[in-house]
């Protein structure tokens, strides 16, 4: 019974992190239906100029600032100028410009920072925290379900409260008529992705020092999942990837604890292929697109 | 016609369809009987299409019955051709990278089988065949008067000549029921006489006969060709006759010119929206 | 017209036979190894050409296929007595069960793939490379978890023995293999299957209309995809790597085949072969060059390791953006230009 406590509290914090990722596809996937394989390794070199500026300054807080920032720079700077014309492409362009993106990326920290491990340290203490005698979570998780919250509730508040909110899910309803409103459809794109730079940033200094640890490649599994997370809310609802990202969490720290850690990217496979198989339009989607 | 024959044609009867809150068909019902020509008219929007779609199998209806040659129908589109029903699309729907002369083979696809171990090993029977559909297509063409594209990429073809590809692969697929969306739309006025005397003759082919069910915008069109005329309007049927007998209805003049003789209603909620054509 | 495309087809292989056979007889051990690598990617290449040029289905995860050609090969190879050679015999039952466990594998992700379009089925098949190494931890009795599994060493036939170098033997086979691949496939592309696989790609609406059945089309062409990968990963494992190991079935490696695909220009064979020659060759270039700036060794691995890769990235970011129409408006032209331009590169040594 402890031990099912346990696994579902680590799989909820876990599960915060593959909701951000997820979001971040999301945010992108619902204006542009572009699906950015690249964000994980954005996420990854946003993490990398965070740990670069916690060496250097030695202050934790400095580099995780730094690396959201950078985490929105890249998003803009990729929109701007590979994902450019994305939208208007056929679905496979995209796709391959960000694979192109992702090796980029991933080799050009390669050999900026050595293909070995770097250390990124945790914002607080690993060590578990005992609630009534049972070893449950530690203030890092805390951190990390906070943090999540935080950003997410600070985009609720955003998308439905806000006039720049109101033009996002204008926007993702329908372009066109979004820009026969006057709504300058190109800026709210780019800030779309400038969110998702950020959001992916937020779950790289999330997950990376509490995981395998600071290498270009650290975020290709998350990526997985956070993109898993994504279907199982039907790439189009925010609210549909939170609950997505908390169920391959959950998921996927059964499966580790119970059959093996092994099995870890197989249970998300397995996951990832049920959700598609079974209600391919994520459970989340709406309507379908006419197609005859 | 007796009830069973296998020539008994298609038959309608009260298909309903509905997406969330649009109801694009209503209580539907109508028939093609053999050997005759069929037309579909309605303004857009008004469920023309889809009611193509229903009877291709694209659409399941929630209410409402279909039956061919006699027998309760449950379309499926991969198996239309078999059963004797070929429909060409309102965007033209050609393979684009393929030649023309490929797409109108494609048509003959039930009636040969492609091999997997002799088309991989390149075996001479295999090219035998295709020789044979290569020169039926080509007659498919020759047949619409544009065997001399028969090489040439279909996307690279006069949307004219497009239209008329997709019409000689829904033909060499020999159907008993052709289901034409528009084959007139985006032609000039020179294509429409050629177009219709095609049509016309159809239904007396002495190799194999076709009834039609055709969907048209040009009046002119679909009354010198049609033996009789179904017209839709916000998914319900409107009228149903012989061409002068439509020409005179009134309810045909306000479904189409949006004048109601009898009570003049406009109701905003079902404007006419704009039809998202086929991807 | 298309029995001369055959025919065609059956002289070039036999001609490509023949300057293979001879370059490999003139070659040194080192280029000959290289070779086997060549004929290793330019199956899978095919294959995959296939997939995404023809039929319009991307597959993220063709490393993965691979992979389970290099192990179910290792399974066989290693199923006989411990410490012997393997025979020529025992050589192409191995390909042959490459391709065929491959095959199988590829029937259900095929069935899976065939309900998915676009980004759904980009997604799914990255995931499907990334289970690699969970499988291979998982089932570590039986597949040597992290280590992998080491190869037999293959035997010239005795006949032969006298005459040619073992490297020399590999790369004949793996070579072989590949002109046998690419003979196949070249002829599935131009029959009555090929065209219908075009056919699905083109227009999925229209081609239920001719009474295709999209989804056996589709998983048709993800095995026939599957087997050329796992022809190509034994290949890769027996003869080159000589160990099937997780580590060298990464996603990288199927970024390798769709830049090479991509690269050739999609769909056609001949640009299957020249893109993975690309990707290779210009990959060594990329190396070579790195080696003369005179950085300290550290820094020339590294380098050396990693620029290639980003070479390539921005190379299918430049080639997808230079090709507005999107994948399947017809490529082709770019690969003599970017020969052009390597010669260029190559040429100011
Ligand atoms: N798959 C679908 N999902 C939602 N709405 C649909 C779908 N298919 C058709 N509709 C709607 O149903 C209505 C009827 O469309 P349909 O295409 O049948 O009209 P049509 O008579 O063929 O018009 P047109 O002459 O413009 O081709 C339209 O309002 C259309 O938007
Ligand atoms: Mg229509």
């Amino acid at each position: 019974m402890d031990r099912f406590v346990f696994l579902t509290v680590n799989g909820v914090a876990l599960g915060a992190i593959y909701a951000s990722v997820a979001i971040a596809l999301v945010i992108i996937f619902r204006t542009t239906r572009v699906l950015n394989f690249a964000q994980g390794a954005m996420a990854v070199a946003s993490a990398y100029g965070g740990m670069a500026v916690i060496e250097y300054s030695g202050s934790y807080w400095l580099g995780f600032t730094t690396a959201l920032v950078l985490g929105g720079a890249l998003g803009a700077a990729a929109r701007l100028t590979v994902f450019r014309s994305a939208d208007r492409q056929g679905h496979l362009n995209p796709i391959v410009i960000g694979i192109g993106l992702l090796i980029v990326i991933e080799s050009a920290l390669a050999i900026a920072f050595g293909p070995t491990e770097r250390h990124l340290s945790t914002a607080f203490s690993r060590d578990l925290l005992h609630l009534g005698g049972t070893a449950l979570l530690s203030r890092q998780d805390l951190f990390t379900l906070l943090a999540v919250g935080v950003v997410m509730s600070l985009l609720a508040w955003t998308l439905t409260r806000t006039r720049i909110g109101l033009q996002m899910r204008a926007t993702a309803f329908n372009p066109v008529v979004a820009r026969l409103h006057g709504i300058k459809v190109g800026h709210i794109l780019t800030l779309g992705w400038v969110i998702a730079g950020v959001v992916g940033a937020l779950a790289a200094m999330l997950v990376v020092p509490t995981g395998l640890g600071l290498f270009p490649q650290a975020m290709d599994l998350v990526f997985v999942l956070g993109f898993t997370s994504a279907v199982i809310g039907g790439l189009d609802s925010l609210s549909g990837a939170m609950i997505g990202g908390v169920a391959t969490g959950l998921a996927l720290s059964y499966a580790s604890g119970y059959l093996g850690s092994e099995l870890t990217y197989v249970a998300a496979f397995v996951l990832l292929l049920g959700v598609l198989l079974l209600k391919p339009a994520g459970l989340f989607a709406g309507t379908t697109a006419r197609s005859v | 016609m007796l009830k069973g024959s296998p020539d008994s044609g298609l038959s309608v009867s009260g298909v309903t369809v509905q997406f969330g809150g649009l109801r694009a068909l209503e209580d539907v019902t109508l028939s093609v009987p053999p050997r005759s020509v069929v037309g579909l008219v309605g303004p857009n929007g008004a469920g023309k299409t889809t009611l193509f779609n229903v009877v291709s199998g694209f659409v399941r209806p929630s209410a409402g019955q279909l039956t061919w040659d006699g027998h309760p129908f449950h379309p499926k589109p991969r198996r239309l051709v078999r059963q004797g029903i070929a429909r060409t699309l309102q965007d033209v729907g050609l393979f684009p990278h393929l030649t023309a002369v490929e797409n109108v083979m494609l048509g003959r696809t039930t009636q040969r089988r492609a091999g997997y171990v002799s088309s991989l090993l390149g075996l001479p029977g295999s090219a035998r065949d295709e020789r044979e559909s290569r020169r039926i297509s080509t007659e498919g063409l020759d047949r619409l008067g544009v065997a001399q594209h028969a090489e040439r990429q279909a996307s690279a073809l006069p949307y004219p000549v497009q239209k008329r590809v997709a019409l000689a692969r829904a033909l060499v697929t020999r159907p008993r029921l052709l289901l034409l969306d528009e084959p007139a739309g985006g032609l000039g006025a020179e294509d429409f006489e050629p177009l219709a005397e095609l049509v016309k003759s159809l239904p007396g082919d002495p190799d194999s006969p076709c009834s039609v069910l055709l969907v048209e915008h040009h009046m002119d069109f679909v009354m010198g060709v049609c033996d009789q005329v179904v017209v839709l309007d916000f998914g319900r049927l409107v009228a149903a006759g012989t061409p002068s007998e439509i020409q005179s209805d009134p309810a045909v003049a306000a479904a189409y010119l949006g004048i109601d003789p009898t009570d003049i209603e406009v109701d905003a909620g079902t404007a006419v929206t704009l039809t998202e054509e086929p991807a | 017209m298309l029995q001369i495309k055959l025919v065609r087809h059956g002289l070039l292989t036999l001609a490509a036979a023949a300057v293979v056979a001879l370059l490999v007889l003139q070659s040194e051990d080192v280029s000959n190894f290289e070779y086997i690598q060549v004929a290793a990617y330019v199956c899978a290449a095919a294959g995959l050409t296939l997939l995404i040029g023809v039929n319009g289905q991307l597959s993220l995860g063709h490393a993965a296929l691979m992979a389970v050609g290099a192990y179910s090969a290792a399974l066989y190879l290693r199923s006989g007595s411990e410490d012997s050679l393997a025979s020529a015999g025992d050589l192409f039952v191995a390909l042959l069960v490459g391709s065929v466990t491959a095959a199988v594998v590829g029937i259900a992700v095929g069935a899976v793939a065939a309900r998915l379009r676009g980004p759904y089925l980009a997604g799914a098949t990255l995931a499907l490379g990334a289970c690699v190494v969970g499988v291979t931890t998982y089932f570590d009795h039986l597949l040597g978890g992290d280590q992998g599994l080491t190869m037999p060493l293959t035997e010239v036939p005795a006949p032969l023995s006298a005459a040619l170098t073992s490297y020399q033997w590999s790369a004949l086979v793996s070579l072989g293999t590949a002109l046998l691949v690419l003979f196949l496939l070249t002829n599935l592309k131009y029959s009555p299957v090929g065209r219908e696989m075009a056919a699905v790609r083109d227009h999925e609406v229209a081609a239920q209309l001719c009474g295709l059945s999209v989804a056996r089309v589709q998983i048709n062409t993800f095995v026939v995809s599957s087997a050329a990968a796992g022809a190509g990963g034994a290949i890769l494992g027996v003869l080159y790597l000589q160990i099937a190991s997780p580590g060298a079935f990464t996603l990288f490696l199927s970024i390798y085949l769709l830049a090479a695909v991509v690269i050739g220009g999609l769909g056609s064979m001949r640009g299957a072969v020249i893109g993975t020659v690309i990707v290779l060759y210009f990959g060594r270039l990329i190396e070579d060059r790195v080696a003369h700036l005179g950085l300290s060794t550290a820094q020339t691995d590294r380098l050396a390791a990693h620029l290639p890769l980003a070479a390539f990235g921005v190379l299918l970011i430049v080639v997808m953006l230079a090709v507005p129409g999107g994948i399947q408006g017809t490529l082709g032209r770019i690969a003599p230009r970017l020969l052009q331009l390597m010669e260029t590169v190559g040429g100011k040594k």
